[in-house]
């Protein structure tokens, strides 16, 4: 797998859960005086019209949303469409969008969805069971290859759809699917007016790219293209024919213009936060948080720490069969990496507390599984959460055959020297914190341990091509609650299975017994016995230290006090979710 | 302020500053590596005479610090004891000049007090220790590496100078290709293809070889010039005609007139590969942690927190000021010599 995949992979599973949505509770109603079926937003009445200005780190790559993989283009892509079914980011549950309703057959393999009436793009144009039709082609046709394309496949086979009629569609799964209404999440609806001669003319690829005048690009989000000037800015206005309200009546979004501006580092970012060029602002640091504090309420802004995220941090051993590679170095070292008390005794020392406070200033939850404490619906609390103890990690190492040397040195059963490597990437100064913060840790077990910062890149060709390292520090984010988010992590045949990747069949008993649960999760409907598997596998997981996790970060926003309606969640896209509601006081 | 004596402070300055990044381990409190995980971003302490009473001591003490349990990250003086700094103090144990351990440091305090003259960094690690053992990394990477470069740039001037022709030609094209290589990818790339086990201090000295080997052409073409008008000089026409060797030629009467030239660069060339230093450890090529170096040290600045609110972690920056005035005022000296010495 090309380092390019990987990234898509990543930010696939991280990602693409961008959505219209309203807040709290969305009830269908018919407008008054027309047929369009209006989604009436719970959120409190703010005031139309204004601007509030955006930094993104770079500039979009597409406006296409079938391409998008980057963070700053899904997020312009994000305020310009809309999707069928949404994830409520408040919630972290399911809820209607431009499908006004949807019917999950008993055996969970196909789903019925019922569409709004009379919406229409944002060039004026209806929407119908058409586009979805089309929308789908285009995600599933392999010559394309939208990275949406791996979410829709169940089972190994691509979801089938077909048209009912004008407003209802229906989509067909291999295998039945648990919360496969959660694919729908962050699938904008393509307008097939606009789309369908560049598709039929192989030409799609370079359909919407950045030079597409306004006038070609419609969607069903909030905004529509204004003006694009590279290098600088992006500017987004009101979508006239949105198909929101809010409680009175009045047409959503509130902002007559979103401007996007490209400052492409952290601190460049905080620096035009806190001096009043940008209204708001996302993924800064715990450090950066402290230093925006001190100025809060003389320059009228206010900050938000929302606790753990979905992203957890973890190191790992390189357990990969390394048979058909020349590395015996790092065969050799396999033997302490596959043996469970050679982790467990890694685990037993990380100063998880220590990563916290000193990595991420206090602003983290330390971590003891995959599941973070920001995700309600999928924490599993009875999991235990044993203290920092050297002496206990001594003793796991004294129990699987190591020794020390007079001089405080680790040795193995073979007396050699415990000494390895940990991989971090030098572009992400967290994990490359916590990679040396582990290494003081392990040096008081009398292991010799050297942290390699890599260019990313450069990294990534390591752990997925080469297999040429032995430890590595690593974070996923995920893109959903869902556990099946995760299935290509844990499953042993998964591409982001990343300690021991393209097994043939499960290397251990117990990652068979993972792959085991998290199948029978994904085809079980029931939340409740869902749970249970996937408490399972935590477990499964925890006893057996295939990776050791150390941290989720919190996600932290800030915004001007003269932005309304503001409410950051930890779901990505974290302060962009409800645009359609921000206004200016 | 007369010459002479600018350049008797500028030596006596490098002198003593490269003394104590010598003996770092004796004059540093502290390991470079000691992690005080209770205490990131601590300030700089404050040595006292005086104490909270307004009593006089004898001996200089200091008040622990201890963090406000109201506002986390920053830091209070308790000033309910005074712990009195101690000379030749035992402490952790240290490599002198890489030879013979010792535990003795030159001065220190009791626990659990500690004495951080400089603050802490983000893992509560000292930076004044770190600056002494730091520089132990910057110097040598100066050092080594203008030393490469001017090895090299001597023997390639000195031979596209005397024998000229095709071998001139060549040789200063190859230069020209040098000068135009884009040396920062071509290190990214000698660090990815590297394997990981070599330690990281191997590493950073292998790219600072590929430095020092990129930066040959600069004295080479200096070198060149002077050998160029060297070899035209008389007595150098006479010795070739009594039948004097190509070697002993060079060796004897041309090689002479560009040690001037030579010293200058070389006191150049230094602080620039300090800067080199510098540069590496900012893109993530240094040597790796928990090493110090004062690259690592300056790299951290990069960040708006620690410029916005840790005003102790620019003393790194401030102190190498003096150090690479005091190389320049040599270099200065030096041509300033060899214009006065007629060739």
């Amino acid at each position: 797998m090309s380092a390019k995949t990987f990234i898509m992979r990543v930010t696939r599973s991280s990602a693409y859960l961008a959505v219209v949505c309203a807040v709290v509770l969305c009830i269908c109603c018919m407008a008054e005086g027309g047929s369009a079926q209006i989604l009436v937003s719970g959120a409190a009445p703010g005031h139309a019209g204004g601007k509030i200005t955006i930094a993104l780190r770079s500039d979009p790559k597409t406006l296409n949303p079938a391409l998008a993989t980057d963070i700053p283009t899904r997020d312009i892509i994000y305020c310009m469409n809309a999707d069928l079914i949404h994830i409520n980011r408040r919630t972290q549950t399911t809820e209607s969008a431009l499908a006004k309703s949807w019917r999950i057959s008993p055996d969970g393999r196909t789903y019925t969805l019922q569409l709004r009436h009379g919406v229409r793009f944002s060039d004026g144009q209806l929407f119908t069971a058409d586009d979805v039709i089309f929308t789908f082609h285009v995600y599933l046709d392999e010559k394309i290859d939208s990275p949406i394309r791996d979410l829709l496949m169940v089972g190994g086979k691509p979801v089938s759809v077909e048209k009912l009629n004008d407003y209802a569609v229906r989509f067909q799964l291999a295998q039945p699917y648990a919360a496969a209404e959660r694919l729908f999440d962050g699938m904008p609806i393509l307008p097939k007016h606009l789309l369908e001669s560049a598709y039929q003319n192989g030409n799609f690829a370079k359909a919407w790219s950045i030079s597409a005048a306004p006038g070609e690009i419609a969607g069903l989000g909030p905004f529509r293209l204004k003006e694009y000037i590279p290098g600088q800015r992006i500017v987004l206005e009101r979508n006239p024919y949105y198909w929101k309200t809010d409680r009175n009546g009045v047409h959503l979004p509130y902002l007559d213009e979103v401007e996007f501006l490209f400052v492409p580092s952290e601190d460049a970012q905080v620096i035009r936060f806190e001096s009043g060029d940008t209204d708001v602002l996302d993924g800064f640091g715990a450090q950066d948080y402290s230093v925006l504090e001190r100025q809060a309420s003389e320059r009228h802004y206010h900050l938000y720490d929302l606790g753990p995220g979905l992203e957890y941090n973890f190191l790992f051993f390189n357990l990969n069969d390394l048979t058909a590679k020349q590395l015996p170095q790092i065969a050799r070292k396999q033997e302490w990496f596959n043996d469970v008390r050679f982790r467990q005794a890694v685990s037993d020392a990380v100063d998880r507390e220590g990563i916290v406070r000193l990595v991420y200033g206090g602003r983290a939850a330390p971590l003891w599984s995959q599941v973070t404490p920001g995700n309600k619906l999928w924490a599993d609390s009875s999991l235990p959460h044993p203290a920092t103890s050297i002496e206990q990690a001594r003793d796991l190492l004294r129990s699987a055959g190591f020794s020390w040397r007079a001089d405080g040195t680790l040795l193995d059963a073979h007396a050699n020297p415990v000494e390895f490597s940990i991989l971090t990437s030098s572009s992400n100064a967290e994990r490359t914190k916590t990679a040396t913060i582990i290494q003081d840790d392990l040096s008081q077990l009398g292991m010799h341990v050297q942290v390699v910062p890599l260019d990313f890149h450069a990294m990534v060709d390591r752990l997925l091509n080469s297999f040429n390292y032995e430890a590595a520090v690593m974070g996923i984010a995920s893109g959903d609650t869902d556990p099946t988010a995760e299935m290509n992590v844990w499953v042993s045949n998964g591409g982001t299975h990343l300690w021991h990747l393209n097994e043939a069949k499960p290397a251990t008993p117990w990652e068979a017994q993972i792959d085991r649960l998290m199948n029978e999760q994904m085809v079980t409907m029931n939340y409740k016995k869902r749970k249970q598997l996937y408490d399972q596998v935590q477990q499964v997981i925890e006893q057996n230290a295939p990776v050791i996790f150390t941290a989720s970060p919190h996600i932290l926003a800030g915004a001007k006090d003269r932005v309304g309606n503001f409410h950051p969640s930890i779901l990505d896209p974290y302060i962009l979710w409800n645009i359609e509601e921000l206004y200016v006081r | 302020m007369s010459r002479r004596y600018k350049l008797w402070c500028a030596l006596a300055l490098l002198g003593a500053s490269h003394a104590l990044v010598l003996f770092a381990g004796f004059f540093a409190p502290y390991s470079y590596s000691t992690q005080n995980r209770d205490m990131p971003y601590a300030p700089p302490m404050r040595i006292h005479f005086i104490d909270a009473q307004g009593s006089l001591h004898a001996r200089p003490f200091v008040y622990a610090l201890k963090e406000d349990s109201a506002l986390s990250g920053t830091y209070v003086t308790d000033h309910s004891r005074e712990y009195p700094v101690h000379l030749f103090v035992h402490g952790s144990s240290y490599k002198v000049l890489g030879l013979f351990d010792s535990r003795i440091h030159l001065f220190g305090v009791e626990q659990p007090a500690r004495l951080f003259l400089l603050g802490t960094d983000e893992y509560g690690r000292d930076q004044f220790t770190r600056f002494l053992y730091g520089g132990q990394v910057s110097l040598a990477a100066g050092l080594i590496a203008a030393a490469i470069s001017l090895l090299l740039g001597g023997i390639i001037g000195t031979l596209a100078g005397f024998y000229g022709g095709w071998i001139d030609e060549v040789l200063m094209r190859a230069g020209e290709l040098f000068f135009a290589l884009p040396w920062l990818y071509l290190l990214f790339a000698v660090r990815a293809a590297l394997p990981l086990h070599i330690a990281q201090w191997q590493v950073f000295l292998l790219l600072l070889a590929v430095c020092g080997i990129i930066g040959w052409t600069r004295p080479a073409r200096l070198i060149r010039g002077v050998v160029l008008s060297a070899k035209e000089r008389n007595f150098v026409i006479a010795a070739r005609t009594f039948g004097a060797s190509d070697f002993y030629l060079m060796r004897r009467h041309v090689l002479p007139q560009t040690y001037g030239i030579i010293l200058t660069q070389a006191a150049l060339l230094v602080p620039q590969f300090i800067l080199a230093e510098v540069t590496l450890t900012f893109l993530g090529l240094g040597v790796g942690a928990p090493m110090a170096s004062w690259g690592g040290l300056i790299a951290s600045l990069q960040h708006y927190y620690v410029l916005a609110s840790y005003w102790w972690m620019f003393a790194p920056a401030l102190l190498l000021i003096p150090i690479f005035a005091a190389y320049y005022v040599i270099a200065d000296e030096l041509q300033e010599h060899l214009k006065s010495v007629p060739l």
